[in-house]
């Protein structure tokens, strides 16, 4: 059987997600592609290691003639892949994209926060209506399998809180800081030469994308209605290297936790302090969730919580979790 | 009961435990130990505090065991307040009277600030320090915390809280 999907996007997540389809074989056929200037259409499929070396030569993935809007509508998918980039205020055009697919009764799988974080409820009842799946795992917490794990495997019980490490370049900052004892900036710029860091990380420092993915699982798990004015959010970037010591004299340290626990209806984001060996307390760039449960317990998870193939890990969960549940599509 | 106590020992090795020894000979429980090294270590004593967890009629017993070992008590009281947690203020903390941020919680009369380290690099710069905050209960806790968020805010004094589990 084959399982058709359209990528709008190839860029660290597209890559990865072709990377992966042309190392191994997972049984997807691409049949359209777009990214911000070209697109391409090809119900026979399209060569994901080719694809890879036109956009690496040529900075286009297709046609100029083809939109992305071309290919969401015409292409012939059982799958949209919704990986361009994420506009956190008005989430366009990805949500555009997305119920443009699910209008076509397409299923669709997303890495972008924005569609979600915003339209989460309109487009699970969209998706619902049309007898399709909507899938976002990559959104929260990168190669983690956290949406699976609290939608799905921990069905049977209450999961009374949250906590976790849910930004790369905030917990790698921290990291450089108590470890290095660097200051705040010079944390900072060694991030953006490592590239772990946007040129402008108002975004990650200030806590937004932490807390656009507390909004995420707030919404998704928790089924609230909430959005980012909802979450009281502290960023690190008004820390001192001076306190990062003092919560060394107490044998912690300070990392960015984000914290759910339903019952109080609290969300925040903030910096804590936090004892040196705690299980949150994970190196560089990881991202590490705790959530406590009535009858699980106390689970950890940690990881990849950003990265080109990691990112696309969980995309292609998503995806091939719908095929195996799902034939066909339009 | 909670007992929290003031123990002079000799600075030598072996009077720490043996200091502690007693305690939980008479079935107390040690809470916290923190060794003073400086205390008058030239006369070649050492200043021990700790808190305990005892049972109220065997208080006796273990006064009468330190005295027979040679150790000094020299403070003891119940301990009122037994929890106790630090934050970090960040900001311009001398500016915004941190006598009066501090205050706000001792005035409580059920939390107090009973240690403070500062660190501040220069004059003009945000400062930091780390309050230890003791409290009688857990909720009279939380609600020192929140005090101390409130005036935080109305500072602009950034509270780095600890992760409670
Ligand atoms: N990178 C990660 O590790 C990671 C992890 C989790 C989630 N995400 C999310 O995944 C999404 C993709 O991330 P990324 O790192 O791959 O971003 P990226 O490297 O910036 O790539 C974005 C891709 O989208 C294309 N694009 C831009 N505007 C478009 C439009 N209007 N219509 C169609 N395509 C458009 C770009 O086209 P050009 O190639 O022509 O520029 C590029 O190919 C984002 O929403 C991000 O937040 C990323």
């Amino acid at each position: 059987m084959v399982f058709r999907i359209a990528l709008i996007g190839t860029g660290a997540v597209g890559r990865g997600i072709l990377e992966a389809m042309s190392r191994k074989e997972l049984g997807l056929v691409l049949t359209g592609v777009a990214d911000s200037r070209s697109g391409m259409i090809s119900p026979e499929g399209i060569s994901p290691s080719s694809l890879l070396e036109r956009k690496k030569k040529t900075g286009l993935c297709g046609e100029t003639g083809i939109s992305a809007d071309d290919v969401v509508k015409k292409a012939p998918y059982d799958v949209l892949v919704e990986v361009s980039p994420t506009d956190a205020s008005t989430g366009e055009p990805a949500t555009g994209y997305i119920r443009t697919a699910l209008s076509r009764k397409c299923h669709v799988v997303t890495s972008n926060k924005g569609p979600v974080a915003l339209h989460y409820h309109e487009l699970k009842q969209e998706a619902d209506k049309a007898g399709v799946l909507f899938r976002f795992e990559a959104t929260v917490a990168g190669a983690i399998p956290i949406l699976h794990t609290l939608h799905e495997s921990l069905g049977g019980n209450e999961v009374r809180a949250l906590y976790g490490v849910l930004n790369g370049t905030c917990n790698y900052i921290l990291t450089r800081m108590a470890e290095e004892g660097l200051s705040y900036k010079q944390a900072l710029d060694e991030a953006r030469a490592l590239g772990y860091a946007e040129a402008d990380p108002t975004y990650d420092v200030k806590g937004i994308d932490a807390a656009i993915k507390l909004v995420i699982l707030a919404n998704t798990v928790w089924n609230r209605r909430i959005s980012l004015d909802d979450i009281d959010i502290t960023g690190i970037d008004l820390l001192t290297e001076e306190a990062i010591r003092l919560a060394e004299e107490q044998d912690a340290t300070i990392r960015l936790i984000g914290e759910i626990i339903p019952e109080k209806n609290l969300f925040r984001l903030s910096p804590r302090i936090i004892p040196r060996h705690h299980p949150l307390v994970v190196h560089g760039s990881l991202n590490a969730i705790i959530l406590r449960t009535d009858l699980a317990g106390d689970l950890v998870f940690s990881g990849k919580g950003a990265g080109s193939l990691e990112t696309a890990s969980a995309v292609l969960g998503d995806i091939l979790s719908i095929r195996d549940r799902y034939a066909g599509g339009n | 009961m909670q007992v929290s106590m003031k123990l002079e020992i000799r600075d030598t090795p072996g009077q720490l435990v043996a200091a502690l020894m007693p305690i939980s000979d008479v079935g107390g429980n040690i809470k916290t130990v923190i060794h003073e090294h400086d205390f008058s270590s030239d006369k070649g004593s050492l200043g021990v505090e700790v808190v305990i967890e005892i049972p109220k009629e065997r208080l006796s017993a273990l006064l009468n065991l330190f005295k027979e070992r040679g150790i000094t008590v020299i403070r003891f009281g119940e301990e009122r307040m037994h929890y106790q947690q630090s934050v970090i203020l960040i900001g311009h903390l001398i500016h915004t009277n941190l006598g009066d941020t501090v205050d706000r919680i001792d005035k409580t009369g059920f939390a107090e600030v009973t240690k403070m380290s500062l660190a501040m690099p220069a004059i003009q710069e945000r400062s930091s320090a780390k309050c230890t905050i003791k409290a009688l209960s857990r909720e009279h806790m939380d609600k020192a915390i929140e005090i101390l968020r409130d005036v935080s805010k109305q500072k602009e004094i950034l509270m780095i809280e600890p992760l409670e589990f």
